[in-house]
């Protein structure tokens, strides 16, 4: 018994249950006794049986049960009979426009009508009752618990835990690999990262047998410079198989037409690995589209302020500066990809991109001129 | 045990019997109708989230009867005209057959997401009452970290349900976890190649949330609400302080049939409610939104509003990348994605024993407080809530900044400066405040209500007439104590103005009685 019992359980006495002049209610209030409940206030909603409000709640929630009814049919028939297929652009006159929302409004009103009528039932029509009942709060008895530690206490000596220290320390090193052994299938998952985030799908070398590869739009049409005019760009991607496709997923590129007083700018301010290399083609440069922030396509092209925007977490990028970050959360330009025109005029890459596009990570590799900037 | 023969044996009596002499039901069934809950509405924020998490598997389980977790490429030749023919993942197609050639499959998909919203939301909500109340305290610490991990488990069942259709929305949110992987140190390329068996997005990241989705969270959920439910029930629900109320009993009613006809209709309600919104409006219309291509985004793409503080606090955190010797990166959104949701998983599961700790209070508590009453605590609650809105808010600042004509970019600098600054000044209104709601509570106790009366006494001063609570002494002042319960503020809450007649089109009251018939019944006469 808890050691802080303030009720007025004790003041009630227990009944004599095999007086068979007892009534039904004080055996069940018997029952409550023995669960430590007590009576405050306990009275039926309508002290005379029969009433017109009575009544008139009875009915209420009597037409609120039927008007569920109702409506389950209704949602039943529509979600059989109702014309649902979809048959292209419809307007609100055809009826399988309506579908959804018929069979979602029978069933909703079915549903509500049903919770109407069991909260009324049960707060219009219940006796009006409040009852205390004991919290026992706080653990067991000082008894309970001296008797649950014998208990354990045998059973840790009957399996002698205490006495043989050689079985419980083998037990625990047998249980290490063991536990090992159990999370260890789950290394089936791993993969070694290799190199996917450094070699994108512009890598001549494994993807073209070594020849420069080809810039290509999304049908696989190739790219000629007379394609983009001036202040205009694409999404380019490298003209292998499948170049266009999620399987390089960091290789989408965009191609922009510079004007010539922005090329001049960002020919004054280009990085020297992208002077090494002669990453631009006249007025044409190629920035990967995949955001160094986390790697959402930044593709939002600002020509008035030559910004580059990703939609995501609105990293910008200046398009006349290699394309580094001046706004939002991104660290890192976006990698140049160094392009020229071959002899037949299309655009190739003349080098994968030389540092590692997309999203920074843990070892990612980079050279002296990014940490520079 | 015999059983007895009477006119009380009806159908009812003898399957009870049948049933008791096999399983001896009838002491703990006893127990169970008998219990007592007490009542409140806010306690019944939690429920909405169980009768919504029942709705998700009956909702799910139909999904699941079509929809295909494969991200093998197939050419789309279904009912849906403007797609025809564009390549896309089985999933993607799938998701589109369930909206336009399964019956019922759109009103089953718009109802799963609806009750997604709705569970996190009552999640949020009835953690906050929780919070606010100090229900978390000693004996129910277990069931707050409980409850913190189903919101935990929640957020990742929510995010992989809605990137399963691999459609162009869902794949950028896979795209922005796996950056947000890649950036965890040591191990972020290695756990993100795990995820995706290889590159992102590979092939094989739908079938592997998928069985998360379906059958490991779902069941992780099931666990932990039977849990949560049960300590509930064996510590018995807290209550609010007021007349005949302490730390030893339970004040209410009985769990049959009063408490659990509520019950009932309450979950028939939340389900009304959410299948006539499933009907109605329309969530999450995938068919706009294309299949997934790395290339591809929209603006305006927002995850659903649960993760969108996250998103927030990424698009806000400034651009602090590290440079780790002697050839290591830590990115820069490692800070807010990474080490901001491991201090919103751990801070919450630990507040409890700091609490504990700071305050020195080692007793149990089962009486809840007002929030007024413990200014501290509801100070920082608010404040972690202001934190919460300006994070979800920057989570759509791109929405806003277009909707309102708003810079961009003044958008996030208001959210950077306001994230930081907002949470302090909260911290300090709401502090005042609850110091001022306790005063004016006092206030009340000691000199009585506001009555609204002007009066001017022969000297010309005007003064308002109050109305105590209590017989005042002879300077006019009541020694009431305060017992952390409402104290009446309006004269009609004493009974100042009479209740107003029942009855819609004419008068339903009828005369009273004097409680005649009351004596008819045994009640307790205390």
């Amino acid at each position: 018994m808890s050691a802080h019992n303030d009720s007025a359980r004790d003041e009630v006495e227990p009944v004599d249950l095999s007086d068979p002049k007892l009534t039904r209610f004080e055996v069940y209030k018997e029952g409550l006794r023995r669960d430590d409940i007590e009576i405050i206030h306990y009275e039926p909603r309508y002290p005379k049986p029969g009433t017109r409000l009575e009544k008139r709640m009875e009915r209420i929630v009597g037409g609120l049960f039927l008007l569920s009814g109702l409506f389950a049919t209704l949602f039943v028939v529509a979600f059989i009979w109702w014309p649902w297929e979809y048959e292209g652009a419809a307007t609100w006159r055809d009826p399988q426009t309506w579908y959804t929302p018929v069979i979602g409004f029978t069933l909703g009103f079915s549903l509500l009508f049903f919770a109407v009528g069991v909260l009324t039932w049960a707060k219009k029509l219940l006796p009006i009752e409040e009852l205390v009942q004991d919290r026992h709060d706080g653990g067991s008895s000082k008894e309970d618990r001296r008797i649950a530690e014998s208990t354990v206490d045998t059973i840790v000596d009957d399996m002698g835990l205490r006495r043989r220290p050689f079985l419980v320390k083998t037990a625990l090193l047998a249980a290490a690999p063991l536990g090992l052994a159990a999370v260890a299938p789950l290394g089936a998952l791993l993969k070694d990262p290799g190199d996917m985030y450094t070699v994108t799908g512009w890598n001549a070398e494994r993807y073209n047998d070594g020849d420069p590869i080809r810039l290509m739009m999304k049908d696989g049409a190739l790219v000629r410079p007379d394609m983009v005019s001036a202040g205009g760009q694409i999404t380019v991607y490298p003209a292998i198989d499948h170049g266009a496709t999620n399987q390089f997923p960091t290789a989408p590129t965009l191609l922009i037409h510079l004007r010539e007083a922005d090329a001049a700018t960002l020919r004054g301010n280009l990085y020297p690995m992208y002077q090494d290399v002669e990453a631009l083609w006249g007025n044409f440069v190629a920035y990967s589209k995949i955001c160094t922030h986390v790697g959402c396509p930044a593709s939002l092209y600002e020509q008035q302020s030559q910004r580059l925007l990703c939609p995501c977490h609105q990293s910008q990028f200046n398009v006349v500066d290699n394309a580094a970050p001046v706004f939002g959360p991104a660290t890192r330009h976006l990698p140049m990809l160094p392009i020229t025109v071959d002899d037949e005029g299309f655009f190739v890459a003349t080098s994968d991109f030389l540092v590692p596009p997309g999203p920074a990570f843990w070892n990612r590799p980079s050279l002296p001129e990014e940490d520079e900037k | 045990m015999k059983r007895r023969n009477g006119s009380n044996d009806s159908l009812l009596t003898k399957a009870g019997g049948e049933l008791d002499d096999r399983f001896k039901l009838a002491g703990p069934a006893r127990v169970l109708f008998n219990k007592v809950f007490p009542d409140h509405w806010s306690f019944l924020l939690g429920e909405i989230a169980l009768f919504s998490f029942i709705l998700l598997l009956l909702s799910g389980t139909f999904l699941a009867l079509f929809f295909e977790p494969s991200m093998v490429e197939v050419t789309y030749h279904g009912a849906y005209v403007p797609l025809q023919g564009v390549e896309m993942s089985k999933a993607y197609e799938s998701s589109l057959d369930l909206s336009f050639e399964v019956r019922g499959g759109l009103f089953m998909r718009q109802m799963h997401h609806w009750a997604t919203l709705l569970f996190m939301a009552s999640i949020l909500v009835h953690m906050l009452r929780i919070f606010f109340t100090g229900a978390f305290r000693a004996p129910r610490e277990t069931n707050w970290m409980i409850g913190i991990l189903l919101f935990w488990v929640g957020f990742f069942e929510g995010f992989f349900g809605y990137s399963l259709p691999d459609d162009g929305l869902s794949g950028t949110g896979l795209r922005i976890m796996e950056g947000m992987t890649a950036s965890v140190p040591f191990i972020g390329p290695w756990a993100s190649a795990a995820l995706f068996r290889g590159q992102f997005p590979g092939t094989d990241v739908i079938s592997m949330i998928y069985i998360i989705h379906v059958f490991i969270f779902p069941l992780i959920l099931l666990a932990l609400i039977t849990v949560h439910v049960a300590l509930v029930f064996i510590q018995k629900h807290t209550q609010w302080p007021g007349p005949g109320r302490t730390e030893h009993n339970v004040v209410g009613f009985r769990m049959f049939p009063n408490y659990v006809m509520k019950q009932v209709g309450f979950m028939l309600f939340i389900w009304g409610v959410v299948a006539a919104m499933a009907g109605l409006f329309q969530i999450n219309p995938i068919w706009l939104f294309g299949p997934y291509e790395v290339s591809v985004v929209s603006s305006a793409s927002q995850p659903d509003f649960y993760v969108m503080y996250l998103d927030g606090l990424i698009r806000l955190f400034p651009a602090w990348e590290f440079r780790v010797p002697p050839y290591f990166t830590l990115p820069a959104v490692f800070w807010p994605a990474i080490a901001g949701m491991g201090l919103s998983v751990l801070l919450p599961l630990v507040y409890p024993a700091l609490e504990r700790r700071f305050t020195k209070d080692r007793g149990h508590h089962n009486l809840l407080q007002r929030p007024r009453d413990n200014p501290g605590r509801t100070s920082l609650g608010v404040m972690i809530v202001v934190f919460w809105v300006i994070g979800a808010v920057s989570g759509g600042n791109d929405v806003f900044a277009e909707r309102f004509h708003i810079s961009l970019n003044a958008m996030t600098w208001a959210g950077r400066i306001g994230i930081v600054v907002l949470p302090i000044i909260a911290y300090y209104m709401t502090y005042r405040i609850c110091l001022g709601l306790q005063q004016h509570d006092r206030e009340v106790l000691a000199h009585g209500l506001e009555t609204g009366i002007l009066m001017r006494d022969p000297n010309g001063r005007f003064y308002e007439v109050h109305q105590p609570l209590a017989e005042p002494d002879e300077h006019g002042h009541t020694e009431l104590e305060y017992n952390g319960w409402v104290v009446p503020k309006k004269m009609n809450r004493v009974g100042a103005l009479p209740p107003t007649d029942r009855g819609f089109f004419k008068s339903i009251e009828e005369p009273s009685d004097n409680g005649a018939a009351r004596d008819e019944i045994e009640s307790g006469k205390h």
